[in-house]
């Protein structure tokens, strides 16, 4: 009687590391794609005019209010049924798993990222916004120069924690065919019956990545705010 | 226009304000030639910074007549933006950009808004930081300064813009007893080069040093304006006595 199979963790660890870079390319097109729409849902939830900010509103009710199974789901298995999607010039990625998994995994993390940058955004002082102005600064240079650098520095650990959650979602493309590295763990499973040991594997790797995130956020962090400590 | 708005730098007719239901500028008229020296006075809530901060459209008034320099304000952006080049303003607490050095500080707005060369921001920036006596500190962040210093950069960077009016927020009230002169200091010198400033102050011996006229607010109304020897040695209202009593009363 034996707890663990030590000798299977070994001859697995190294199958199951084949599709880190799945797993990577998932994280990182994602994670720019995501961010990229965090910025424009944020700058619409921001404009001040209702029909820019409600539809905006309902876009990240619906993606935050929302099981990102679900929404992988019915981008790869719901979206092909229309015609018209067929036909789009999208189909080429959403035929593929790879594409459909980018997609719902940039439209969840739009909508939680966005919502972090507003939380920065309204925690800038607002002497501080008004001293821009007083200096004759245009709404919009306000924003890029003041705002911005000072949001970034207030939303960073929120941020870091929604990197750390997206690179665990990643795991979920392993449920529409994706060989990432659940995938292949998934896959190893079905052939030596030995859950236990594989899936703790795979948990192992992810602890690492995780480990590997924060500590370079911490270190973003520590050199971006080392002059703002202290604000009278 | 009339005569008058041509040597009056700025104009305030019949202005009113309202927070909601509050209302913390009643019927307010004050005219302010080039070059002359308003401190504004009055217990707090009375709606001192209001007013400065009408001036250059940090509040929007509710209703009178606001003009700068030749510029109505109104909703109109561009007259707003033509004011605020010309209006410098310190605030009470400092309001320094946390993420950018001190000299960077003050080159922001001239490269951005007047659109001056590095080179030309960076000389400008530093006549004036030796104005302030810190040339020194030039390239260091907001947090490495004292208050006294902080406030005296904020007044270097409203004056790298070159304004024609400066306007301050009670500048010296967040600050340490021992770092008000020093501040102070370089608000006189300001006076004596011809800035046409208004203050709002509680410090009543620059008000009788520096001022042209002291104004004093209660209730969001213009109660006595008048020359400093006048306003301190013979004030006409009541409420202009009571306030006096206890704010010289230490």
């Amino acid at each position: 009687m034996r707890f663990i199979d030590v000798a299977l963790i070994i001859d697995s660890i190294p199958r199951i590391l084949m599709g880190i870079g799945l797993t990577f390319q998932l994280l990182f097109l994602s994670l720019t794609l995501g961010t990229a729409l965090a910025i424009i849902l944020l700058l619409l939830r921001i404009s001040g005019r209702w029909y820019l900010a409600a539809p905006t509103m309902v876009y990240i009710y619906i993606f935050r209010g929302t099981p990102i199974l679900v929404q992988i789901f019915i981008i790869y298995y719901g979206l092909p049924q229309l015609e018209f999607i067929r036909e789009s010039i999208f189909w080429p990625i959403l035929r593929e798993p790879f594409g459909c998994a980018i997609i719902a995994l940039s439209l969840n993390t739009g909508a939680y990222v966005s919502e972090i940058f507003r939380g920065g955004v309204l925690g800038v002082d607002r002497g501080l916004k008004e001293a821009g102005a007083a200096l004759g600064l245009s709404v919009t240079q306000r924003f890029i120069y003041i705002t911005s650098p000072i949001a970034i520095r207030l939303c960073l650990p929120a941020y870091s924690n929604d990197v750390v959650s997206l690179m665990k979602s990643t795991a979920l493309a392993s449920t529409i065919t994706l060989l990432d590295m659940m995938g292949i763990a998934r896959t190893i499973v079905a052939e030596t019956y030995a859950p236990y040991e594989i899936f703790l594997s795979v948990m192992v790797i992810y602890l690492i990545i995780t480990w590997v995130i924060q500590r370079t956020f911490g270190w973003i962090e520590k050199r971006m705010s080392q002059h703002i400590r202290s604000e009278a | 226009m009339s005569d008058s708005g041509h040597t009056n730098i700025i104009e305030l007719e019949n202005v009113d304000k309202f927070f909601g239901v509050f209302q913390a500028l009643k019927n307010v008229s004050l005219s302010v030639k080039t070059g002359e020296r308003i401190v504004v006075c009055g217990p707090s809530g009375s709606g001192k910074s209001t007013l400065i901060r009408c001036i250059n459209r940090l509040e929007e008034h509710s209703s009178g007549k606001i003009v700068v320099n030749g510029h109505e304000l109104t909703s109109a952006v561009k007259n707003i933006d033509a004011v605020r080049r010309e209006v410098g303003m310190v605030f009470q607490s400092f309001n320094l950009f946390p993420h950018l050095t001190i000299i960077k500080n003050l080159m922001l707005a001239p490269t951005l808004v007047r659109k001056a060369s590095k080179s030309e921001a960076r000389d400008t920036a530093m006549k004036y930081l030796e104005r302030v006596k810190i040339p020194e500190q030039a390239d260091k962040y907001p947090s490495q300064l004292s208050g006294g210093q902080q406030q005296r950069v904020a007044i270097a960077r409203a004056l790298c813009m070159n304004p024609k009016v400066m306007l301050f927020d009670e500048p010296t009230s967040a600050l340490d007893p021992e770092m008000i002169s020093e501040v102070l200091d370089v608000m006189t010198d300001l006076a004596r080069d011809g800035m046409t400033m208004i203050v709002v102050t509680h410090e009543m011996g620059f008000a009788r040093s520096v001022a042209d006229k002291v104004v004093f607010m209660d209730y969001g109304e213009i109660v006595e304006m008048n020359p400093p020897e006048e306003f301190f040695d013979n004030p006409q209202h009541e409420r202009t006595k009571l306030f006096l009593s206890q704010i010289l009363a230490h």
